[in-house]
């Protein structure tokens, strides 16, 4: 099985995340691998390690983006690719679908390209299936268990976690999929993992590497705070759990909550 | 008449979700402020009875596709389907409600249409020919005002419950264009296994949720055969969200939890409410034991009233609760149980 892994750079979900001049700020935050993708990459390790073949780790980002690669090495990714550009500046999903499109067919002979259920930062959650059309593969989306892996009959067997259930899905390969936390543990690092990753040589491949790279479609107007929500917390209180309960729920049903 | 709006109405086995009429509310809207029509499309199989509940939620035109190949959501089909449609009709605006298969669907028809897609959207303003559509970033610390400005159509995906249900009128009337279905799946869909959340978190008109504070009952002990210190913990925390369970039934409401409890073993992680969960906004938000982590706030701070109940009264869930009681949950949340029953009873 030849595995594609796209993780993101993204700040820790700990950070306090502000905008500053119309720029988003997290402070002395860390940038991380984004979190979500650790699953995508354990998963495609844990394939590998069944199945054999080899497992390469994509990014789309700035220079930066080199430490979520090196992460995804740390953790036994085989190789890792860069995909970076000064063109891929306001880049939305439509765009970045494609690059990672294109990597992904100048890798050739992929059989499955994992992706994290959405970035913690953009919050989008549509590339996965964006590249899946872009290389006219089936997009299995959340998938939450991998029940069936068939490399030689080309097919796949998967759980796909909706909001009503879960779906039983059944795909041939080579298939894009996007997964969610329950999927699996991802593992830490091995020491040996952070050495080899620390050396590993990633190469950068940028728009002219990918063919033709479109236009973005959605823009950023803006980037506002939430709107301050009421802090002032009215406390209950009472002699037994009874009067509090009781109070409570009078509260409620006066303020019309229900 | 044309129809520059196009909502796609989402079920799953028939039933739609009430966030594909809230989209049809907004799709309303729009197709006014443009002056023309609104189109709604429902794909499936046995799927009729919805065209007539479209009609009556406000579309002027029912674009039905009823095939035994659309019995099961399979996006390489479908996105076909409506990317077809979608360049048949014109449509300037294309909406979806937001859930996993819209996200899917709406990502895959924007890639065969080459335009942008605005996914999760709370609150819209028509600006210049284009819509301006706010959409929460990094779980909800931020917003994002977003907009495409040279593509069409512009496919936005709406929020549940950020949008008001329109009223239904039975006496509307409107047309129902039969599709032709065309395009291929290579997906199978085996089966379907429950999910065992119980009521769904992402449309809980009232959730009951519950962090690490669940466990802290000592006044209970555990039967001989748990073993170890861990193992009475989680048998602790069980009979926590199994007394938290008996809140959520007397008030029909889902169950959460935080990702410290979820991490801990007490509860799966569908119940997972937070920055790496499910991101909600019920009308009513009951927190116990949760203390309120930044990415457990991210996840539930658009709830428009919330009540904490929990031992530490400098938690930082009180800064976002309309209600707090500072106290021991293990007595509360019982006699809030019954209160809320008697007050349910006889109303």
């Amino acid at each position: 099985m030849n595995i594609v892994v796209c993780v993101k750079q993204t700040p820790d979900t700990a950070a306090t995340v502000s905008v500053e001049n119309g720029v988003v700020t997290w402070g002395e935050a860390p940038l991380v691998l984004n979190p979500w993708d650790e699953y995508a990459v354990e998963e495609a390790l844990r394939i590998k390690e069944a199945h054999g073949g080899k497992v390469t780790a994509i990014s789309l980002g700035s220079e930066g983006a080199r430490e979520a690669l090196k992460q995804a090495l740390a953790m036994g990714c085989d190789e890792g690719v860069l995909i970076s550009d000064a063109d891929f500046g306001g880049v939305d999903s439509l765009v970045a679908s494609q690059a990672l499109a294109a990597a992904i067919q100048k890798l050739d002979g992929i059989d499955l390209a994992l992706f994290g259920r959405q970035a913690v930062d953009s919050d989008t959650g549509l590339t996965g299936a964006q590249v899946a059309r872009r290389l006219g593969w089936p997009s299995l989306s959340l998938v939450s268990a991998i029940t069936e892996l068939d490399p030689a009959g080309r097919s796949i067997t998967v759980q796909r976690m909706l909001e009503e259930g879960r779906q039983i899905v059944r795909s041939p390969l080579p298939a894009a999929m996007s997964v969610v936390k329950e999927i699996n543990e991802p593992r830490y690092p091995s020491f040996m993992g952070i050495r080899k990753a620390s050396r590993a040589e990633i190469p950068i491949w940028t728009a002219s590497d990918l063919g033709d790279v479109g236009q973005a479609a959605v823009s950023w107007a803006e980037i506002i705070p939430p709107p301050r929500l009421e802090t002032r917390c009215e406390f209950i209180d009472g002699a037994s759990p009874q009067e509090i309960a009781g109070r409570l729920v009078d509260r409620l049903v006066e303020e019309k909550v229900i | 008449m044309s129809n520059p709006v196009l909502v796609y109405v989402d079920h799953f086995q028939g039933q739609p979700l009430g966030a594909s009429w809230e989209a049809m509310g907004v799709g309303r809207a729009l197709a006014d402020q443009l002056g023309g029509g609104l189109a709604a499309l429902v794909l499936g199989e046995g799927i009729e009875p919805i065209a007539s509940q479209a009609l009556a939620y406000g579309a002027d035109e029912v674009l039905l596709g009823d095939s035994p190949a659309l019995r099961d959501f399979r996006p390489e089909l479908f996105a076909t389907v409506v990317s077809n449609v979608v360049r048949e009709a014109r449509a300037e605006i294309l909406l979806f409600p937001t859930n996993g298969r819209t996200r899917e669907l709406a990502g895959e028809v924007a890639v065969d249409l080459e335009t942008g897609v605005i996914p999760d959207v709370i609150e819209y303003a028509a600006e210049g020919g284009s819509i301006v559509a706010t959409r929460p970033i990094y779980a909800g610390k931020l917003l994002a005002r977003e907009v495409i400005r040279q593509q069409r159509p512009q496919i936005l995906t709406l929020r549940g419950r950020a949008f008001p249900m329109p009223q239904a009128d039975p006496s509307r009337s409107g047309t129902v264009t039969s599709l032709v279905v065309s395009g291929e799946a290579v997906t199978e869909v085996l089966g379907y296994t429950e999910a065992g959340g119980g009521a769904s978190l992402s449309d809980a008109n009232i959730i009951v949720s519950g962090g690490r504070g669940v466990a802290n009952n000592p006044a209970i002990t555990p039967p001989a055969d748990v073993a170890d210190e861990k193992a009475a913990e989680i048998w602790r925390a069980q009979q926590g969200f199994r007394m938290l369970g008996e809140l959520a039934a007397a008030l029909g409401a889902a169950l959460g939890a935080s990702r410290a409890a979820v991490d801990a073993g007490y509860i799966p992680y569908v119940h997972q409410v937070g920055q790496t969960g499910k991101v909600v906004s019920p009308n009513l938000y009951i927190a116990c034991g949760i203390s309120g982590a930044i990415q457990h706030l991210a996840g539930m701070r658009t709830a428009k009233t919330v009540v904490a109940i929990n031992k530490d009264p400098e938690a930082p869930i009180f800064k976002l609760a309309r209600f707090g009681v500072v106290g021991d949950l293990h007595q509360l949340v019982p006699a809030l149980t019954q209160a809320f029953r008697e007050r349910l009873g006889r109303n």
